[in-house]
């Protein structure tokens, strides 16, 4: 026992420096604790500057006392080898974990610990937390925008086709495997087009008309973001061809449509379709908005798809194009037998990326008057009845697109491993 | 052989043609039967409303065209902004994410996981609507840095009042020029002789030194003008002096930062990751120091990575500041796409001028950024 050296930790004693950098380290996060949650100030005694900073100082000296290497803990080591390699590194992680402490107590308190999740009118709200009746009262609203209470089963009946319609392209048996691209590109989208034609805008068949001005929330950016996912693929899939074909005409005008749409914002671009695009137009003649958006959104997607399937053109080696030149194959078959397919699952991140921003951008139709769920929140958030609850909606919407957005990034993710060959 | 090449040429040309053609044609029907020309003479006509917030001077009795560099410079001004703070943020981020240490990895990836995923605009309602709008009244805000205000209606800060600025701008240009000749006369001198120069500390001097030095005989001043509480009614308070900046722009700037950082982080981890274990472990053993390696070996090859795709991401921020239009900050698209088009009337010129400037606005930073990528990129023999 008569060596010990606290500045260089060591194996000898290694329960007695354990136990002393545990001990610091708990002192520094209960210092800072009760001086944050608690307002009890434990080190007082010290100048304020050096009390501001004692929980850092606390914890970086008991980080330091169990820096042992070889300690022979298996915790301990990975500890040290992770989180506590230097000072400098302690005093991040110190640092770190303060924040989370720091960051996560009010936000767990206002998630759920005061928050209110029963009744039925603004006056339950009386916790200091957030106020969830808001969402539940306000739900069928977020999901189907004006949509009729009564007719809201055609939606969800709807959805469930299409669903089980994209899911069964997985079921396909073998033999008809060569189809499935045929019935993802044109089948599904008619067939899509025609379920929401007769049961969602309805006028037919004994079914209520409910004007497309009506429709909104989710619902509708489900709507919206799944049409122009399916268009703007294969425009993008030809822009990128023309871009690089030998054409000149072919090429050029590719090519300026690419730049063009890539280069203005989306808000301008919907601007143009709800104000300009009509002037365009034989009076009289009167398209819906719904579909001025789709399209609008489609050919500003297609630019940017076309711009990311051409660099998987370009980074296919100019041996396969020769190889199945030599085979005879004209530039159709070359195409779509040779190259795209090789050239498709190269940019399986960058498609899935733009797919992404298409869904991310999906709220921007504001603009034109239609109210998806981001639409939908600005609008309750202004009746009389629910003022003050823009948090509570804007972390809802917050969620649901977060779950939406990541979990179409993880599947990406998954594509890619699945399609990865070696070449 | 020939006809199989221009017959799609020509049916392309025709399905343009046609197109236009149909487009135009329509457009001069619908508008002469509503009576309105097509001109650009309301440029100079009286715009007539009012813009909140203005870096030159503006109010109603000036034109439309003046109107439209108001909108103009505000969007400017927000990209710039956003530009320099989310590359400094992405840069961090993106290091912070190659970190070994565990807790700062998880925190940085769960930062760009977060932010990239949530849409834009839902974070510009978010920080407008919903954070900033939980900020105290002015007559009880705290006092920041003891010398500004954030309140709910923006941040209050002390406005410098110079003197002579234009001297001091000058010496600040003279300083540039003095480091720039001074490294590069350094670099010669290195590169000739084998002499080297502490040019960091030397260059630092200079830009210090040479600014500072104007104080003392240039005639320059500097005071600054501290924001002041001012009762206008009973319930009414607001702040005298000193700089005040718009709730609006904060929130923009915020959402535009911290969602643009998640983009720039992942290019900088790429390119960074994108260099070989190698290149460090052989400049290592020629002796360079850690900050040697980072500065001579990985960031000139690490930056050749990074740049292009963080150009990209600066178009994207500056198209993205279009969103402004949603919470009222008086960018291009408010002003001119808005107030001025339901004034006017005239939805094809003024659709037609405001993506022509975006279109501008995206070639210059392209063609800048594709310059400076060439400028840095291998020069192979």
């Amino acid at each position: 026992m008569s060596n010990i050296n606290f500045l260089k930790p060591n194996r000898k004693n290694l329960n007695l420096f354990l136990i002393l950098g545990s001990l610091f380290f708990a002192l520094g996060l209960i210092d800072f604790c009760l001086n944050n949650f608690y307002e009890t100030n434990i080190t007082g005694f010290l100048p304020s500057f050096v009390s501001f900073f004692t929980p850092l100082i606390f914890g970086m000296i008991g980080l330091h006392l169990v820096r042992i290497e070889f300690s022979g803990i298996k915790i301990l080591d990975d500890l040290n080898k992770n989180i506590n390699t230097s000072n400098f590194n302690a005093a991040l992680s110190i640092s770190i974990i303060i924040l989370i402490i720091f960051s996560v107590a009010p936000l767990l308190n206002w998630f759920v610990l005061d928050a209110t999740f029963v009744g039925d009118s603004k006056e339950a709200c009386t916790g200091g937390g957030a106020c969830w009746v808001y969402i539940k009262t306000w739900f069928n609203r977020f999901m189907y925008g004006m949509y009729p209470n009564a007719e809201q089963w055609r939606v969800n009946a709807t959805f469930i086709i299409v669903l089980g319609l994209m899911g069964a392209g997985y079921f396909f048996p073998l033999k008809y495997k060569k189809y499935l691209t045929f019935y993802y590109v044109i089948f599904l989208p008619i067939i899509s087009f025609l379920l929401i034609y007769y049961l969602i805008s309805g006028g037919e068949f004994g079914l209520e008309w409910v004007e497309t001005g009506a429709w909104g929330g989710l619902s509708l950016t489900f709507i919206v973001s799944f049409f122009s996912l399916i268009f703007c693929f294969p425009i993008g899939m030809m822009l990128a061809l023309g871009r690089r074909s030998n054409l000149t005409v072919v090429k050029y005008s590719s090519l300026s449509f690419i730049e063009f749409w890539r280069g203005v914002p989306l808000i301008t671009v919907l601007f143009m379709s709800a104000v300009m695009f009509p002037m365009f137009l034989p009076d009289g003649t009167y398209v819906d908005k719904l579909i001025r958006v789709i399209v609008a959104i489609t050919l500003f997607e297609a630019a940017y798809t076309a711009e990311v399937i051409r660099g998987g053109l370009q980074a296919l080696p100019r041996g396969q194009y020769d190889a199945a030149k030599s085979l005879g194959m004209g530039y159709w078959r070359l195409h779509l037998l040779v190259i795209l397919p090789q050239a498709l699952k190269l940019v399986i991140p960058g498609i899935a990326n733009t797919f992404l921003a298409l869904v991310k951008d999906t709220p921007l139709i504001f603009v034109v008057g239609l109210l998806e769920l981001v639409g939908m929140l600005n609008l309750a958030k202004t009746n009389p009845k629910w003022l003050g609850f823009s948090m509570e909606g804007y972390v809802f919407a917050g969620i649901i697109f977060w779950i939406i957005c990541y979990s179409m990034s993880k599947y990406s993710q998954k594509l890619e491993l699945k399609f990865k060959t070696d070449r | 052989m020939k006809f199989k090449k221009i017959l799609p040429q020509f049916l392309t040309l025709l399905f343009i043609v046609l197109i236009f053609g149909f487009f135009t044609m329509n457009a001069q029907e619908n508008m002469d039967t509503r009576g309105i020309e097509f001109g650009f003479g309301f440029l100079s006509k009286e715009a007539s409303f009012d813009i909140q917030f203005s870096l030159i001077d503006y109010d109603g009795s000036m034109s439309y065209g003046r109107a439209y560099l108001v909108g103009l410079l505000n969007t400017l001004l927000v990209s710039f902004i956003g530009i320099i703070l989310s590359t400094l943020l992405g840069a961090v981020i993106g290091v912070a994410r190659l970190s070994p240490n565990y807790l700062i990895n998880k925190t940085a990836s769960f930062y760009v996981e977060f932010f990239r995923n949530i849409p834009l605009l839902l974070q510009i309602f978010f920080w407008y609507f919903a954070a900033l709008r939980a900020l105290p009244m002015p007559e009880d805000a705290p006092l920041i840095f003891g010398s500004s205000f954030m309140t709910i209606k923006g941040l209050y800060t002390p406005a410098p009042i110079w003197n002579n600025f234009d001297v001091f701008m000058i010496a600040l240009i003279v300083a540039m020029v003095a480091i720039y000749s001074f490294n590069k006369f350094a670099k010669r001198k290195q590169e000739e002789e084998g002499k080297q120069y502490p040019k960091f500390l030397i260059s630092l001097g200079i830009f210090i030194i040479l600014p500072a030095l104007t104080f003392i005989i240039g005639g320059v001043d500097l005071s600054w003008s501290f924001p002041v509480l001012k009762q206008l009614a009973q319930t009414s308070f607001t702040y005298e002096g000193g700089m005040g900046i718009p709730p609006e722009l904060i929130a923009l700037t915020l959402a535009l930062t911290l969602y643009t950082a998640t983009f720039i982080a992942e290019n900088v981890r790429a390119g960074i990751q994108g260099i070989g274990k190698g290149q460090k472990e052989a400049a290592a053993s020629i002796g360079l120091t850690p900050g040697q390696v980072l500065k001579l070996v990985i960031l000139p090859q690490a930056l050749r990575i990074i740049i292009p795709p963080t150009t990209n991401q600066y178009l994207n921020l500056t198209k993205n500041s279009s969103l402004a239009a949603a919470i009222a900050y008086p960018d291009l698209v408010l002003v001119f796409a808005g107030t001025a088009m339901m004034q006017t009337g005239r939805a094809i010129e003024i659709v037609g001028i405001t993506m022509a400037t975006y279109l501008t606005i995206s070639l210059v930073i392209s063609l800048f950024m594709n310059w400076y990528n060439k400028r840095i990129a291998i020069q192979e023999k």
